[in-house]
């Protein structure tokens, strides 16, 4: 069964259009990657799926239950860290749980036996500002997972790292992802990100924007190490830039 | 230890400076180059002080339960109308004006009219300074409530947060630096504020003192009074300092 699912999502603000007939599905452990340019609506089918924005037609589906409008089903992950600065790192990964009620101290008792997981042991007592960029993504990336232990949605998480802390935050996703049986959707403009992460890539374009086509990346999990300078990482790319440009 | 020494030398300096100042002023007045009634020595003053301390500490008193009780209403008040101003823009709207009028009103002006209505007691000091202290807290916190970053308050909405939630979360800690400043000055405002109304009638405080003092022209006296309440200014926005950084532990370990 589909973890997540969008149906017709449709979205206008005033006469603006912004999505057109939007529908999506997530599997079990999948990652799927909706891949667009700029203006063509990322954000906005981001904000419906969290539920912090109602879509004129259509519905969201998790688990088969109705959360359109919804917030507090799916957490999602920006570029932007978003943790408190005043808070340690352990306190901020348990906000969610915080959040929905749960005392101060059995919320962090429960988010500490994750953080070797997540590559961030010793980091519990710290505050955000001593931590770097790509642990700090970390951070955020755990406390995503604390709220919504399924399924979590990302929005161009990596784009503000340099190259090489990138390429080992992709790696290091991926190895997480296996390990915490995690489903992910993955909002990004970048193709080759898109390619080396995805098992299925949406690609979203025009004005308003719509899905102008989906595509499967064969290649089996987890990936070789030089998977992106293969032809078949070629071939993948070539399809995309030229269903881009059909548009 | 490299972090250290530059804020030696920067203790150095002040020192150094306030040392020789009162080097000169002692020696302008011992060689007399101002008569003695009209600038007393800094060691008369000192003697003055010493002399005069117990009826000093007993005026103090009065004046810093004056500051205190004002400073914490207005504190209180300042907290209240900076929620209700985050939380309704129509507040906002309708009393920030208002606000802002009421500052622009010489507090030397309305102090008489407060003695009129409400006495020589206590009553009049402690309304000043809860006007006086009340605006700094008031717009410090507002703006603090109101610079909350729009992200993290979505992602917290994003995660069901309620608005108190989001409040106690984000507005409130987010908000913290501003309020230690605001507090630092609203502090200094009030035991000013204390003292300017105690010009105006009172039985006891360290502004009738001065009055007392200057009426009888015991400048030495005057002087240990101006040195005093400078050192109590200066000693609670220390205690402000302290407390900011026990509250706000995060930002002692970059």
């Amino acid at each position: 069964m589909a973890q997540l699912e969008a149906r017709h999502i449709s979205k206008s603000f005033g006469e603006h259009q912004v999505l057109k007939d939007i529908s999506l599905a997530v599997h079990d452990h999948e990652l799927v990657s909706l891949l667009g340019v700029s203006g063509s609506g990322k954000t906005t089918l981001f904000n419906i799926i969290s539920g912090l924005l109602l879509p004129e037609e259509g519905q969201i589906f998790l688990d088969g239950q109705d959360i359109t409008g919804k917030p507090g089903q799916i957490s999602y992950m920006l570029q932007k860290d978003l943790l408190l600065p005043y808070r340690t790192i352990e306190d901020n990964v348990a906000l969610p749980l915080i959040i929905r009620g749960e005392k101060k101290q059995a919320a962090r008792e429960k988010v500490r036996p994750h953080f070797a997981g997540f590559g961030l042991a010793g980091t519990e007592k710290k505050y955000p500002h001593q931590l770097s960029g790509g642990m700090r993504q970390r951070a955020a990336l755990l406390r995503t997972y604390m709220f919504s232990q399924g399924l979590a949605l990302l929005d161009e998480p990596f784009s503000a790292l340099d190259t090489i802390t990138k390429g080992s935050m992709h790696r290091w996703y991926l190895e997480v992802m296996e390990e915490i049986q995690l489903s992910t959707i993955f909002i990004t403009h970048d193709i080759d990100e898109a390619i080396l992460l995805s098992d299925r890539i949406y690609l979203l374009t025009g004005n308003p924007g719509t899905i102008t086509g989906e595509l499967v990346i064969q290649e089996p999990k987890p990936r070789r190490q030089d998977f992106n300078l293969t032809p078949e990482f070629l071939q993948y790319k070539r399809q995309i830039l030229e269903q881009l440009h059909v548009e | 230890m490299k972090r250290k020494l530059p804020s030696i030398t920067n203790k150095v300096y002040p020192a150094a400076a306030i040392c020789l100042l009162l080097a000169l002023w002692e020696a302008v007045c011992a060689w007399e180059l101002v008569p003695a009634f009209m600038l007393p020595a800094p060691s008369a003053v000192a003697r003055a002080f010493v002399q005069d301390f117990p009826a000093l500490m007993l005026h103090s008193r009065t004046t810093l339960l004056e500051a205190f009780l004002g400073l914490a209403l207005g504190v209180i008040t300042g907290f209240l109308a900076a929620l209700l101003m985050d939380t309704f823009s129509w507040v906002h709207k309708a009393l920030y004006p208002l606000l802002v009028i009421t500052q622009t009103i010489p507090t030397v002006a309305i102090a008489p009219l407060l003695v009129l209505w409400l006495g020589y007691e206590m009553a009049p000091k402690v309304v000043l300074i809860v006007i006086v202290t009340f605006f700094p807290i008031a717009v410090g916190l507002f703006d603090g409530f109101q610079s909350a970053d729009p992200d993290t308050i979505r992602l917290l909405r994003s995660m069901g947060a309620s608005r108190f939630q989001i409040f106690r979360h984000i507005k409130l800690p987010g908000s913290m630096n501003r309020f230690f400043s605001s507090l630092r000055i609203s502090v200094s405002y009030s035991v000013v504020g204390a003292v300017i109304s105690e010009w105006l009638g009172g039985f006891e405080g360290l502004g009738v003192y001065m009055t007392r003092v200057k009426k009888s022209f015991a400048f030495d006296k005057m002087f240990a009074v101006i040195f005093l309440i400078s050192a109590i200014s200066l000693l609670l926005m220390g205690a402000v300092r302290l407390l900011q950084k026990k509250c706000m532990p995060w930002e002692e370990r970059s």
